[in-house]
């Protein structure tokens, strides 16, 4: 039989098969290879820690690691840590998504305003935001408030130069037919800019999340008496290494599900559009 | 024929820091109302700067404009006519079905009326789009794009029609047959029109006058109407005529001319 005209009964061609089971072969691979590299990992910490080749007391060990998780989530300290983290990274990702949404339309619609405030943006955004942790603490004092305040200052004026760069990209064209149209500077931003900018916006999302979270942890580092950025700060004085160090894999899981969570809204929007 | 629009003595010039370029200078012409009116010049002469001081979006230094012979005060073009602009491609948005982009100026017109969307879906089923409504632009081949543009042009009810090299983007099998279709529909309709082209022999065949710009800062350098004696539905027959070849020898002359003229040495 000719083999590139066999064909298969589901209206699959032998060939289109053979790519297929090659294409899953190779993401089985991967996939293997990945968890191979994560349990050769775990083991050769938890051999050497057991064996003395590392002190275990500086460097923990994955079941002191899983027994203190254990202990977390019997004693529920898990929930109030991470909910506390979560709250605030949710709350700073949601206000830098907006107050960077509104500062960009501004610098676009009123015109010379980018001009006048560009070195400042540039300035602001270039400043270690560690450096202003202390000055929030001493302005609002310690709490939730100042968390969210550190969060912010960490993805905000980053966001803001990426959005309205994005904005002044749009194409001249696009905007010339808006006028042609009949329509007002206002109708170009709502008719051609924001729709147009969607991706970009989902992007610039994908970036805040992150840094959002960056930034509550400093703040928790210097400000908290809650939350996971407390407990890696607390561990470390108290050399706690199981505490420190299981804070930051719930972090890392943390992190990983709000990409994650963008990532499909991305693909949501692609698909719908 | 009563002029729908004139140009007086238009002339204008880019700024910037390196200083001034002039793009148009001393330029005067009448469009009649009803007519389809071509101009053609050497490439970056200033074509679509002529289109866009008469769209309004940019304001001649010197000269007036007149529309159906009231002075248009500076940049007013847009309020006292309603201008249909065709630009060189489609720019349908993506975010948009063809019905939500064809309806895009009665939006921002706020002419959504029943009335209005009734003469959309006309338009839409007369050029083969009805079917297609509902799809992204992505989804319909160059023509089909640039009929939607067409309609979401005329949609406005447009006095006059601007057309920026409109089928450029289109090959060219594809850019005899929608550039036909977009003759026919400003004719049937009595638009008047304003085709700006580098193609000589797409300006000879769809319009009814030619008119020729020199090398920037551009000015009117001739003057030709268009007669001929052939379906100008049937692109290819206009081309097979005697007088489609008169034009067309006299516009590269006179295009020749201007190029070998004024080079520098």
């Amino acid at each position: 039989m000719n083999r590139r005209l066999s064909s298969q009964p589901d209206g699959i061609s032998a060939e289109q098969q053979l790519f297929l089971s090659a294409h899953r072969r190779h993401h089985h691979i991967i996939t293997l290879c990945r968890l191979l590299l994560i349990v050769i990992f775990l083991s050769l910490w938890e051999t050497a820690a057991r064996r003395q080749w590392i002190d275990p007391f500086f460097f923990s060990s994955p079941t002191g690691i899983a027994a203190y998780l254990y202990q977390m989530l019997s004693d529920h300290s898990f929930f109030m840590h991470t909910g506390i983290t979560l709250l605030e990274t949710i709350a700073s990702f949601l206000l830098v998504t907006l107050l960077s949404l509104l500062c960009a339309t501004l610098l676009w619609y009123i015109r010379g305003l980018a001009e006048i405030l560009e070195p400042y943006l540039v300035i602001l955004n270039s400043l270690p935001k560690s450096a202003l942790a202390p000055l929030l603490i001493v302005w609002l004092g310690t709490g939730t408030g100042t968390i969210i305040v550190a969060g912010i200052s960490v993805a905000v004026f980053g966001s803001i130069i990426n959005l309205y760069t994005g904005f002044t990209q749009a194409d001249p064209e696009m905007l010339k037919l808006i006028y042609t149209l009949g329509g007002s500077r206002f109708d170009a931003l709502r008719k051609v800019i924001l729709p147009g900018s969607v991706p970009l916006i989902l992007s610039s999302m994908k970036v805040n999340i992150g840094l959002s979270l960056v930034g509550v942890i400093i703040g928790e580092f210097l400000a908290a008496r809650r939350g996971l950025g407390y407990l890696i700060i607390y561990g470390s004085q108290v050399f706690q290494l199981s505490m420190v160090i299981t804070s930051i894999i719930i972090l890392c899981a943390i992190a990983m599900a709000f990409y994650k969570l963008i990532q499909n809204l991305e693909h949501y929007y692609r698909k719908k559009y | 024929m009563s002029a729908l629009l004139s140009l007086r003595d238009v002339s204008y010039a880019y700024h910037n820091l390196k200083g001034e370029t002039p793009a148009l200078s001393h330029i005067s012409f009448d469009v009649p109302q009803g007519e389809f009116l071509a101009i053609v010049g050497p490439s970056g002469c200033g074509k679509s700067t002529l289109l866009s001081i008469i769209a309004g979006l940019l304001i001649p230094e010197t000269g007036d404009l007149f529309y159906k012979d009231q002075p248009i005060a500076r940049g007013n073009a847009g309020n006292i006519m309603k201008i249909g602009y065709m630009l060189q491609r489609d720019h349908l948005f993506e975010w948009r079905t063809i019905y939500q982009n064809v309806i895009l100026g009665l939006e921002l017109n706020r002419a959504l009326t029943q009335e209005n969307r009734d003469h959309v879906t006309q338009l839409l089923k007369d050029y083969d789009l009805y079917a297609f409504r509902d799809k992204k632009p992505s989804e319909l081949s160059g023509g089909m794009r640039q009929r939607a543009a067409l309609i979401r042009t005329m949609a406005i009810h447009p006095d006059l029609l601007l057309l920026d090299e409109p089928f450029s983007a289109l090959d060219s099998q594809t850019r005899l047959n929608v550039s036909a279709d977009i003759a026919h529909l400003i004719r049937s309709t009595g638009k008047t029109a304003v085709l700006i082209t580098h193609d000589l022999s797409e300006a000879i065949t769809l319009a009814d006058r030619v008119l020729v710009l020199s090398r920037r800062p551009a000015s009117v350098i001739c003057e030709m109407p268009v007669r001929l004696n052939a379906d100008r539905q049937d692109p290819m027959a206009v081309r097979n005529t005697a007088e489609y070849r008169l034009c067309f020898n006299h516009l590269w002359e006179v295009l020749t001319n201007e190029q070998t003229a004024v080079q520098p040495a």
